[in-house]
């Protein structure tokens, strides 16, 4: 079981959290211009590294925030966390083939 | 290819089982291949076979970074059913389940296929409501299956507990074409039958780049050189988003942990598979005698083959919660595999941004029943550049133009 650092109660077990996909993606400035591929980039497309993984956890069973988690997606090493408004942690960024 | 048969092995016993053919050659690669295949799981086997058999294809190469199966063709749960929900899927996993009765004839090869049957149960009126529509969704399109009540779902399987007071099993579809095969033996056998067709299968060889000239792929990089194509065929599974960042696009696919176990073998008491969604876990019963359980998927993107523990843990519950007597079982041993999942959890079978690349994903927690409709239906994509008639809807273009095959309610274990 992963344990999770949210920013607000400190480190707590994966349990207590709901997992919210990839982080940093910024919803389009400019909706009624998008094609469907771009919408759909948006949408449904990721990055889904091999490596060092931006993503968002939820405290669900917590404080019912959400906030960020710099994970590797191999060793599961957790870097860091921050609150949605805040930069996420500077790591350097791994990327495994 | 030597012929396996009741007579070979009688003259093989007679000469102490010491002159069979290897099953297939390990060859070097070649400089130039009309067709690359990237992944040795079933998947990409049977593709190859496909390719040779139906497409006239000679000069075939199946690249593979580990070992032949090691992936999640030697990691699932075995479990072969065709009940989903949707007409696209109903299509294709049909086409793969009347593919598996004659599977062991067509390569000669003992796959084990064992229609015992496979019960999803549900557990609350919602859960009965879902089930029914597709019990009916099936039969309208032609797929067997039926709904069983409580009762009968007592008499088909005695030794489960139906009347369970935190979960009661309200009903369940039951589809007696479907089973279970041997894991193993599918890729093996794909891979003979494909060699014996000139398919060189050429393992530990991980693919790191791409060679792409005027927007057609030319060949790939490997970490045993260089090798030309006039076509590249990816059937990577968890490891898809990887290849493709390779080739320079992305993919609407996450790659999450899996994770299975299997019990201390016992003497025969399950003879059919259990499926229940609402409680996340399965079993069934290998001829070995060991049970096989699983569950849900992990719930974040990962790539290391392990899942957390609590996930499983929730999967045994389920299972004892069912069957109260296998609370005293040992597990012999759990595991994990990397699934790729999409965001409608069914499969991609397509063209991609790079010309004569083509990619096979997507089929996340439930690729395995899949394997020979999926080999077929995408080495027709790949020889004819168009999908094969029972995979249009699979294409990468269903994410823009909104036609998705939403699986998610209906694939009978929830993601």
């Amino acid at each position: 079981m992963l344990l999770i650092p949210c920013p607000w109660c400190g480190e707590r077990a994966e349990a207590e959290f709901t997992y919210a996909g990839e982080g940093g993606i910024a919803r389009p400035k400019n909706p009624p211009e998008l094609s469907d591929q771009e919408w759909a980039d948006y949408v449904y497309y990721r990055h889904n590294p091999k490596g060092t993984h931006h993503e968002l956890w939820l405290h669900l069973h917590g404080c019912g925030k959400y906030f960020r988690v710099v994970r590797d997606t191999v060793s599961n090493q957790i870097y860091g966390s921050a609150p949605m408004l805040e930069a996420p942690p500077a790591v350097p960024e791994r990327k495994e083939v | 290819m030597q012929k396996y048969s009741a007579i070979s092995l009688a003259y093989h016993a007679f000469r102490g089982h010491r002159h069979w053919q290897r099953a297939w050659r390990s060859p070097e690669p070649r400089q130039h291949y009309d067709v690359i295949v990237v992944g040795a799981g079933g998947h990409g086997l049977g593709t190859a076979y496909y390719l040779a058999k139906h497409h006239g294809l000679r000069k075939i190469a199946v690249l593979e970074r580990g070992w032949l199966g090691g992936g999640n063709t030697g990691r699932n749960t075995t479990i072969i059913r065709s009940n989903y929900l949707q007409d696209e899927s109903g299509g294709l996993y049909e086409l793969a389940r009347s593919l598996w009765e004659t599977l062991s004839q067509e390569v000669n090869y003992n796959v084990m296929f064992s229609p015992r049957g496979v019960l999803n149960l549900c557990h609350d009126e919602h859960d009965l409501k879902g089930v029914q529509r597709r019990v009916l969704a099936n039969q309208a399109s032609g797929i067997e299956g039926e709904f069983l009540t409580p009762a009968q779902i007592k008499k088909e399987v005695p030794e489960m507990h139906v009347a369970c007071p935190r979960l009661p099993v309200l009903g369940a579809s039951l589809q007696r074409t479907a089973g279970t095969a041997r894991h193993d033996a599918v890729a093996w056998g794909y891979a003979r039958a494909a060699d014996a067709l000139g398919v060189d299968i050429i393992e530990q060889c991980t693919v790191n780049g791409f060679r792409i000239e005027g927007g057609k792929v030319r060949g790939v990089e490997t970490t045993r050189g260089a090798i030309e194509a006039d076509k590249v065929a990816l059937v990577p599974a968890g490891h898809a988003s990887v290849l493709a960042n390779l080739a320079g696009f992305r993919l609407p696919i996450e790659s999450r942990p899996l994770q299975a176990l299997v019990s201390e073998p016992l003497k025969p008491c399950l003879n059919t598979v259990i499926m229940s969604g609402a409680i996340h876990g399965y079993v069934s019963q290998s001829d070995k005698g060991e049970l096989v359980i699983g569950g849900g998927a992990d719930a974040y993107n990962g790539y290391a083959q392990r899942g957390s523990p609590h996930v499983l843990a929730g999967s045994i519950g389920a299972v004892c919660h069912l069957f109260p007597q296998f609370r005293r079982l040992r597990m012999l041993r759990s595991w994990g595999g990397v699934v790729d999942i999409a965001p409608d959890a069914s499969a991609i079978l397509s063209p991609t941004p790079v010309e004569n690349l083509f990619i096979n994903c997507g089929w996340g927690t439930g690729g395995f029943k899949a394997t020979p409709g999926s080999a077929l239906a995408f080495a027709h994509l790949v020889a004819n550049g168009s999908p094969h008639p029972k995979a249009e809807g699979f294409t990468l273009n269903r994410f823009a133009s909104g036609l998705i095959i939403d699986e998610h309610s209906a694939a009978a274990v929830a993601h």
